[in-house]
């Protein structure tokens, strides 16, 4: 008898590869069974399509199916082959258009009632069936917009089976039916927290938009109530906007969190805060058959925070020193190995001491020298090593205050339009090389004719490595920030005075 | 006798016609022994077949042949074992099970289906 033939998205990751759907007819007692590696929820994929099946008027054959998954050594999870399985069966049984089933992808999972319910991860499935040259994709009607933001590809939504079958030349009449709706879509970024609102630290701001415009990792240090948390969840909003590729990804990943994109790609850098008793799992991601994104992966191309970071367990830390460096989380489990991409901003913030109080100029700090030190020791070395701005911040003062209320910090949009500016001058130097913020030039780059400082320039610097005071990681990064405190500026190398307050905000603590 | 034992024996008889229309031998109907019962067996060109006779008014609680399960097969397969104990003298060159499912809707002419080797 026929074989029914079509194509359906595994994802492993963000990354999807193509699984060919057959099914085949045999003349024996009526059974369906599915081959190709299945988990419990793909296998449970038999009874619903059954019922769905007949439940939509378009029943499966009476005689035995066999369902092949291929490649067969592919682990499949979930329920998102259900439409593709059904369509298969159905054309097996003739009276589907066998090209149009065969060319087309779909993504869904059937209800009893024939009905297709929403899934998460639709967005980088779509991208992955366009990326394999796929034409067309069936997706439930209440993913279809998100579907539709990948370019390249005929996104057909369907509210059921039967609609299915219509679209594939099946001779039925349509039944209305109530499409099953997605829970309501998350409204994207509430409007982004004001600069403006940070009362005195103006060094600390400064700090910070040079830290959104190089894309630099930051480290602020100070006591309790300076305003760590108040600094750090305003820098999302001095990030420009992101770009199509970026915009995608980060969509992406929310869809394979199973958080709706409402209609549009985001356009605004994420931010995330785990609290500090997360597990390394939880940060990176992981889980046993679906490995999901952890926080580090949903705060790529936005900013990562980890407030009270020497409560974190070192583990933890240190799992993000591979992402920190590459760019990338691969992580593996028995199921096979999925990457995630991790390109975050990191920004720790910790308070100086146990009490917090060690170094602020009006409360006493209570700790012993040796319970300070093993505080802020949690924080490896080479975690350190990677922060290229670490700063100090300090209480504000009454007369501070009283100074900020007549003369008002830089507000958000000021401030962003500075970033843009330098962010657009860096990309013109960097433009023909593969790096596109000042954080991710090598050394090598730095230290050639195109990528050096003024002569003379780098003399204290020098001196620093010389002592001993910064290690040669250290000694690029201070490089990374002069060029970026230089672009803000506008100057077209950076001088003396540049490197000097960089290395001011690397050393600052 | 009830309504469902009256179908199931019009059933058998539909069946058992429809197989010596094609050329098979029924050698006994609705054979009982302590393990139950064998609907029909027959010698289809020397191999002897036991026969699971389905039949049903409508399709609307699914087709006949969905009601024969694993259990029921392997009940069937006992069956045919205790068959041949009890019948060892026709020589045969093979043994198979095939079922036959007959739809009698009312006021249509039956449907009958026949599956070969199902187990």
């Amino acid at each position: 008898m026929a074989v029914g033939r079509t194509r359906a998205i595994a994802l492993q990751g963000l990354d999807g590869s193509v699984v060919e759907i057959e099914a085949d007819i045999s003349n024996t007692l009526p059974g369906i069974a599915i081959i190709g590696l299945p988990d419990a929820s793909l296998g449970e994929a038999r009874e619903r399509v059954r019922a769905a099946a007949s439940n939509s008027g378009c029943p499966l054959t009476d005689r035995k199916l066999t369902v092949n998954l291929s490649p067969a050594s592919l682990p499949k999870h979930g329920s998102a082959f259900d439409l593709g399985i059904a369509v298969a069966a159905l054309a097996a049984n003739g009276g589907l258009g066998a090209d149009s089933v065969a060319e087309a992808a779909h993504i869904g999972e059937l209800g009893l009632d024939g009905r297709l319910r929403p899934l998460a991860g639709v967005l980088p499935a779509t991208a992955a069936a366009a990326r394999a040259g796929i034409s067309t994709i069936l997706v439930p009607l209440a993913n279809r917009a998100e579907a539709e933001l990948v370019p390249g590809i005929r996104v057909v939504g369907v509210a059921s089976l039967r609609d299915a079958a219509i679209h594939h030349g099946a001779d039925l009449e349509p039944w209305p039916v109530d499409a099953v709706e997605m829970a309501a879509a998350s409204a994207e970024n509430e409007p982004a927290l004001e600069l403006a609102d940070v009362a005195g630290n103006p060094d600390a701001v400064e700090a910070m938009v040079a830290a959104a415009a190089g894309g630099h990792h930051m480290f602020l240090l100070g006591p309790p109530g300076a305003g760590k948390t108040m600094l750090a969840s305003r820098l999302t909003g001095i990030i420009p906007d992101l770009d199509a590729d970026a915009a995608l990804q980060v969509t992406s990943i929310r869809s394979l969190a199973g958080e709706p994109p409402a209609g549009r790609l985001a356009s605004r850098p994420p931010f995330e805060a785990p609290h500090h008793t997360a597990t390394a799992a939880s940060l990176v991601g992981g889980g046993s058959r679906v490995i999901r994104p952890g926080s580090a992966v949903r705060a790529s191309h936005g900013v990562l925070f980890l407030d009270e970071a020497p409560e974190f367990s070192a583990s933890v830390l240190d799992a993000l020193r591979q992402p920190l460096e590459s760019g990338e989380i691969a992580i593996h489990r028995a199921v096979g190995v999925a990457r995630y991409p991790a390109r975050f901003q990191l920004v720790l913030a910790a308070n100086p001491c146990g009490c917090g109080q060690f170094g602020a100029a009006d409360i006493e700090c209570s700790c012993t020298p040796h319970s300070r030190r093993r505080y802020l020791g949690k924080l490896s070395g080479p975690l350190l090593d990677r922060l290229d701005i670490q700063l100090r911040v300090s209480r504000v003062t009454a007369a501070q205050l009283r100074y900020a209320r007549e003369h008002p910090g830089v507000d958000t949009a000021t401030a962003r339009s500075r970033v843009e500016a330098a962010r657009a001058v860096a990309a013109e130097r960097l433009a023909g090389t593969p790096w596109r913020l000042n954080r991710d030039v090598p050394g090598s780059w730095l230290r050639s004719p195109a990528g050096a400082a003024l002569r003379g320039a780098t003399a204290e610097l020098d001196r620093a490595l010389e002592l001993g005071a910064l290690t040669m990681r250290g000694y690029d990064r201070v490089l990374r920030l002069a060029w970026t405190i230089g672009d803000l500026e506008g100057v077209s190398r950076p001088g003396a005075d540049h490197v000097g307050r960089a290395l001011l905000m690397r050393k600052a603590i | 006798m009830a309504q469902k034992d009256e179908l199931g024996r019009r059933g058998e008889r539909l069946a058992a016609d429809y197989l010596i229309e094609r050329g098979i031998t029924i050698l006994e109907r609705n054979w009982r022994c302590s393990q139950g019962e064998l609907d029909l067996v027959a010698l289809d060109r020397g191999t002897l077949v036991f026969v699971e006779v389905k039949t049903r008014s409508g399709v609307r609680y699914g087709h006949p042949f969905e009601a024969i399960t694993a259990q029921k097969l392997a009940r069937l397969r006992r069956l045919a074992g205790a068959w041949r104990a009890a019948h060892p003298e026709p020589r045969i060159a093979g043994l198979r099970l095939d079922a036959v499912a007959v739809v009698a809707e009312r006021g249509a002419e039956p449907v009958i289906e026949h599956l070969r080797g199902i187990g």
